[in-house]
């Protein structure tokens, strides 16, 4: 087993309460930092821990408070991305469900290292039970003593207030998420400026993860060299990996990132093997912005080492062999999946969530649904292989927000490792209606040529 | 006549009270939510109640509500079904559900039935991947659906509704 820093507590009786998670030692966190450490000391102690931010894009989560600008007397807010919506990730929910109090003593720690006095919980407007169950936490925080005016004698004033999105992708992508927070349509902004320097109503901003702030308790509690002693490299501490698709036990998981992909997948402290007996095909290892990736690279990376559970190993080889650790959300396919079928819903996905301002992003999301419906549906030319090639290349790196890109890889990766497959989809338009290309070659051993 | 309750209104002044003075605009979201709850859907009318709560121009709140997935600009059935259909719901089966759905109401996709109880729509991830094939019913998430969850559910709408099958 493990270290478990975030879920340790996850499984007792009542967890989800005040009186429950205090008597387990919970808050300890909160008066270490807020009696005994400057607000300084606390982000020089993300800084020590290597936390990296949990959100998909793995910033350090210590550099990032220390950009903050602090203009004399214009407030700054501490914001947490609470959005979760890149498919295969399910984790924020988990926490927030099971353990509100976790992140809501992160979330003071943290907003006492930033100077926040107004914080604020964006959350994905389709959890509309979850709110009631942090705003109850919050209340309870409240009347403890740990929220409010003057928390625990240090003049320190704080609220946490919960915000529902409505259903936006795009919201959980910072800018666009400030200005929803703002009442707006959810457009991501042109940077610079960042939000830093200027976010929600033009003020300092520091925008993270719900599983980046829950982090921070643990960080206090048993320090930041202690937490960067865990894992492995630049993959310091724990991390929570939603696993889905055919498993035989799909959920949360928290690894200290040492682990091997083989052994999350088939060990049953972790997915339990693959479903139904089957075949392992393919994955995608962080969410569906991040390349998919066969059996055999998924395994071992063309280096012919083990591939590990961590960001420098589930990133080896780069986009031509590798992947991302993203955000977490590991999607499992058996042998009798069809990664066209399963590219095609990732690319209407991204049609659907394109927020419209760059035509790149609005008019090739488009495209490529079209594109791939009709490969999928027998209706496909060759030619629309490298057409959907050229496309992807088109969006990458051309528009304001990151969405462009996340919803050219997924296309790209298919591509390039699954050509044969789409290839096959144009050649038998009557058999592909019927039945799958299956496993193929994808979990063959990687051919690694020897040295002479 | 739109006109929200003395509580709905005192829920609407705490929610203003969340922001700074003059930003009264980043309610605009939690108070849409409120007025859904309330009358099912957002007519224009309902937007423009919205926008003079919240003292701003009706087309900050059409742009708004126009641009969310969930809020709903024409009527919908008592009960949305909203069957998430992304990748890895696609993968634990879900084509099979909004099938078995579609049948079992004699509705298509996006359709009502006649006496305006259910509403079926397909929806992209709504972080449930874990628990697929799953669908958004009102508040709450129904999770792990197979055919016989899917008839539970229906039952207990009609039972729910005080409506005889
Ligand atoms: C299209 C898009 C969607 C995103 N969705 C989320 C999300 O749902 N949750 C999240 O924490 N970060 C999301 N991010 C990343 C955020 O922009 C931001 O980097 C993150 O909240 C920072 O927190 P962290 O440093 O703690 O990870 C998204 C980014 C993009 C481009
Ligand atoms: S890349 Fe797409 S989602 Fe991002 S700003 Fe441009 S159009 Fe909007
Ligand atoms: S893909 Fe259906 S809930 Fe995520």
């Amino acid at each position: 087993m493990g270290v478990k820093l975030l879920l340790e507590k996850a499984h007792v009786e009542g967890i989800r309460h005040y009186d429950v998670y205090r008597r387990e030692g919970g808050y300890r966190a909160v008066e270490k930092a807020l009696k005994t450490m400057s607000p300084d000391a606390i982000t020089e102690e993300v800084k020590k821990s290597g936390l990296r931010g949990r959100g998909g894009a793995g910033f350090p989560a210590g550099m990032k408070w220390s950009f903050l600008a602090k203009p004399e007397g214009v407030p700054r807010h501490l914001v947490c991305n609470a959005d979760e919506s890149e498919p295969g990730t399910f984790k924020d929910r988990y926490l927030m469900e099971f353990l509100p109090h976790l992140l809501i003593e992160g979330l003071i720690i943290a907003s006492y290292a930033l100077g926040s006095n107004a914080t604020y919980i964006y959350i994905r407007g389709e959890y509309a039970w979850i709110p009631d169950i942090l705003e109850r936490a919050i209340a309870e925080a409240k009347a403890n003593g740990w929220l409010g005016k003057n928390i625990l004698g240090t003049g320190f004033d704080c609220e946490i207030y919960v915000q529902r999105g409505a259903g936006a992708y795009i919201c959980g992508e910072e800018t666009a998420l400030i200005e929803s927070l703002e009442g707006k349509r959810g457009n991501p902004r042109i940077k610079p400026p960042f939000p830093a320097v200027k976010g929600v109503w033009d003020r300092p901003t520091v925008v993270n993860n719900v599983e980046t702030l829950a982090a921070v308790g643990p960080i206090i509690n048993i320090g930041g060299e202690e937490y960067a002693k865990i894992g492995v490299g630049r993959s310091t501490g724990t991390k929570l990996i939603s696993a889905c698709g055919n498993i035989n036990k799909p959920g949360v998981y928290e690894i200290d990132m040492t682990i091997s992909v083989e052994e999350f997948i088939y060990s049953d402290e972790y997915c339990g093997g693959i479903k139904n007996g089957k075949k392992l095909k393919a994955c995608i290892p962080g969410g569906s912005s991040v390349p998919i990736l066969p059996a055999n690279l998924l395994l071992k990376t063309a280096k012919g080492d083990t591939r590990l559970m961590n960001y420098e190993s589930l990133a080896d080889g780069g986009f031509a062999t590798g992947s991302s650790m993203g955000s977490g959300g590991f999607i499992v396919l058996d042998e009798d999946q069809c990664v066209v079928k399963h590219t095609y819903t990732l690319a209407r996905f991204y049609r659907h969530e394109s927020c419209g301002q760059c035509s790149p992003c609005r008019e090739g999301t488009g495209w490529m649904e079209k594109i791939l419906k009709n490969i999928e549906m027998g209706k496909g030319k060759m030619s629309d292989i490298d057409l959907l090639w050229d496309i992807q290349r088109k969006i990458e790196g051309n528009t304001i927000c990151p969405l462009g890109d996340a919803a050219a890889w997924p296309v790209a990766a298919a591509i390039r490792h699954f050509r044969d497959e789409f290839e096959w989809h144009i050649n038998n338009p009557q058999e592909c209606l019927t039945r799958n290309y299956g496993l193929a070659h994808y979990a063959d051993p990687i051919h690694v040529p020897t040295t002479a | 006549m739109i006109q929200f309750s003395e509580q709905k209104l005192a829920k609407v002044q705490e929610i203003i009270a969340r922001y700074p003075q003059g930003k009264q605009k980043s309610a605009l979201i939690p108070v849409l939510h409120l007025a859904q709850e309330e009358y099912g859907w957002l007519s224009a009318e309902t937007m423009d109640y919205v926008a003079s709560l919240l003292q701003i121009e009706p087309i900050e709140v059409y742009e708004v509500a126009t641009f969310y997935s969930m809020f709903n600009l024409k009527p919908v059935g008592k009960f949305l079904f909203e069957v998430c259909q992304t990748g890895p719901c696609m993968i634990s089966g879900s084509d099979d559900i909004v099938d078995y759905i579609k049948q079992r109401l004699g509705i298509s996709v996006g359709e009502t039935t006649p006496d305006g109880m259910f509403t079926l729509k397909t929806v992209e991830c709504l972080g449930a991947c874990g628990y697929a094939p799953m669908m958004q019913l009102g508040k709450h998430y129904k999770e792990h659906l197979t055919k016989e969850r899917v008839d539970t559910i229906i039952e207990e709408c009609r039972k729910n509704a005080g409506v005889l099958n």
